[in-house]
């Protein structure tokens, strides 16, 4: 709800949608014999169509990367910290492309999509999308807004996997891969997370096999604990004693079950404000599609193999306190990129703000983030 | 282009063109961008500082942030033709572990670092009974980054131990001219001091 709209901020946007014919065939070996992509631009295209770059979004965001939808939202784009006049994606130089992922449920084809071979929503029958089939379809998007090349992909978490894979996919059609707090793949820990998630909305009462469109319900409380269990993995042990500490909310216990510790009070909060704008299909397809992500293994497990078709020059970013997707992990990136002599520079930002920290305005982030966008409007110039 | 501060300037003539190098503890990659402007060099700079990490961003220079202490692991043995560390030896927690370490991902290493042995040093702690203070070591004893000072002779004895061939050295004075006084007795009027060095 801002009274004025700021000076750095891109304003009000409308998202558009963008419909293929084409059918697209998935890794899984299934075909989307047609799909939507919604997705929101910021910035103009410049006369030569040089200066697009891509916005990938993580597990839990959508096309709504920067500005409002109207005057009476309360809050603006996901990354509106880092897309705007004069921001490190600066939209007075960029024309910036950010679409909702296929699967998703903010627009683009999805579960919650009908299937036009059934007439009802997909639902559980809506295939397992995997990173490379995203990056596919972006591609075509990309051919439909005449970009031949986009100047950057850029991308946070699994939005940063997109990143690396459009690299290797599609090595003509970026100048640079911007991957931040990502990972060449899952850990047995990272996975073992998403399971639990997955479990607490597959044995929801409510679910229904994922049908529960059918029964007019959600799966509330799995999603919700789902949501609870994955904020936890989002902050740092730092960032939790800093926040909440052992606070009580009514300053003393009270020998029950009920929402004691300020902490429990903003999971549950997350929890159940998460269930009125997520889908839980949605929410099991994205886990997978990070589950599966691993582009060495095209390789015999060997990253830099996998890389060796990749021409973009990188940027790779990690922050100290992400236990998430660890420094280390971000290195496990730039070691195989050294490896094949790649160019690429890697910062890691101290930062106490965990996982999360790659959507705040961390000072260091944002100076090196902006030196970095700025070279990239250099070259396109 | 601004003109190279001269001992990399020394460096950069050391080293072959079209070769693979990593600048340990790169700064704001001076070093890096003069060779790929002038040698067509495209390396690697380590380097700790948030603030120099982006003027190497800046200056297009391929600059990881990594803490050199915690060794080189991240690099396989043999990667590079070359290892450079200018001004940093003397900072390491372990000088004697970043050296095996150089000569493990790179065929050659290049050191700089300044001689403790010069006279002026030598003197304060003689007459003045002070930890030295001069231009190369700018520093208070309790401030200083530099805490594992050595002279020449003590740098020369540790590759002698660890069985490392010098191929080259120059020594120089703070204004990094050489003279025939710094020829003659080096440990003693060397203010700065730069190696070139392989395993035998």
């Amino acid at each position: 709800m801002p009274d004025t709209i700021p000076q750095d901020s891109v304003g009000l946007v409308t998202p558009q949608t963008a419909h293929f014919d084409a059918p697209l065939t998935l890794d899984c070996g299934r075909v989307l014999p047609e799909y939507d992509l919604i997705y929101e631009t910021y910035g103009e295209l410049n006369g030569n169509c040089s200066n697009a770059v891509l916005i990938c979004h993580a597990l839990s965001s959508d096309h709504h990367a920067a500005g409002y939808h109207s005057m009476e939202d309360r809050k603006p784009g996901w990354w509106d910290s880092c897309i705007g006049p004069g921001k490190p994606i600066d939209t007075n130089r960029f024309f910036v492309v950010c679409p909702n992922n296929l699967g998703g449920c903010k627009g683009s084809t999805g579960p919650t999509t009908i299937n036009p071979q059934t007439g009802k929503r997909y639902g559980p029958d809506f295939p397992i999308v995997t990173v490379g089939d995203w990056v596919r379809s972006q591609a075509r998007l990309a051919d439909k807004l005449g970009i031949r090349r986009w100047a950057a992909v850029i991308g946070g978490s699994l939005g940063g996997m997109q990143a690396l894979q459009w690299a290797i996919d599609f090595p003509q059609r970026l100048g640079h891969s911007i991957i931040i707090a990502a990972a060449p793949r899952l850990s047995a820990q990272n996975i073992a997370f998403n399971e639990v998630a997955r479990q607490a909305i597959m044995s929801d009462p409510d679910f229904h096999e994922g049908r529960y469109y059918e029964f007019d319900t959600v799966p509330r409380r799995g999603l919700m604990l789902a949501r609870m269990l994955g904020h936890i993995t989002y902050l740092s042990d730092e960032s939790m004693r800093t926040k909440f500490g052992r606070e009580l909310r009514e300053g003393k216990i009270n020998f029950g079950f009920d929402v004691e510790f300020q902490v429990e009070s903003y999971l549950r909060y997350q929890g159940r404000s998460f269930v009125e704008r997520f889908d839980a299909n949605t929410y099991l397809l994205m886990t997978k599609a990070l589950d599966y992500f691993d582009p060495a293994s095209t390789a015999g497990g060997n990253l830099a193999a996998a890389l060796k078709p990749v021409q973009a020059n990188f940027l790779v970013v990690s922050f100290t306190s992400d236990w998430r997707f660890a420094p280390a992990r971000s290195r496990e990136i730039v070691k195989a990129l050294t490896d094949g002599d790649n160019p690429v520079a890697y910062a890691e930002v101290e930062a106490h703000q965990g996982h999360d920290a790659f959507l705040m305005p961390i000072p260091q982030y944002i100076k090196l983030f902006r030196a970095y966008m700025h070279r990239v409007a250099e070259e396109i110039a | 282009m601004p003109v190279l501060r001269p001992d990399l300037e020394i460096i950069a003539q050391w080293i072959e063109p079209r070769s693979r190098v990593l600048d340990l503890g790169c700064g704001d990659g001076t070093l890096l961008r003069h060779l790929r402007e002038t040698r067509q060099i495209e390396s690697y700079g380590l380097e700790i500082d948030g603030e120099n990490v982006t003027r190497c961003i800046q200056a297009r220079v391929n600059v990881l942030q990594m803490n050199i202490d915690s060794g080189l692991s991240d690099f396989d043995a043999n990667s590079f033709d070359y290892v450079v560390m200018s001004q940093t030896l003397q900072a390491m927690q372990h000088p004697e572990r970043i050296l095996d370490e150089m000569l493990r991902v790179g065929r050659e290493g290049i050191v700089t670092f300044p001689n403790f042995g010069h006279w002026l040093n030598r003197l304060q702690i003689a007459f003045k009974g002070h930890m030295p203070v001069s231009r190369v070591l700018p520093d208070k004893w309790y401030d200083t980054p530099n805490i594992h000072l050595c002279t020449l002779s003590d740098f020369e004895q540790l590759c002698r131990e660890k069985e490392i061939r010098i191929l080259q050295r120059t020594v120089v004075n703070s204004a990094h001219r050489t003279s025939p006084l710094i020829h003659l007795l080096p440990n003693l009027f060397a203010e700065i001091a730069l190696y070139r060095f392989r395993r035998q």
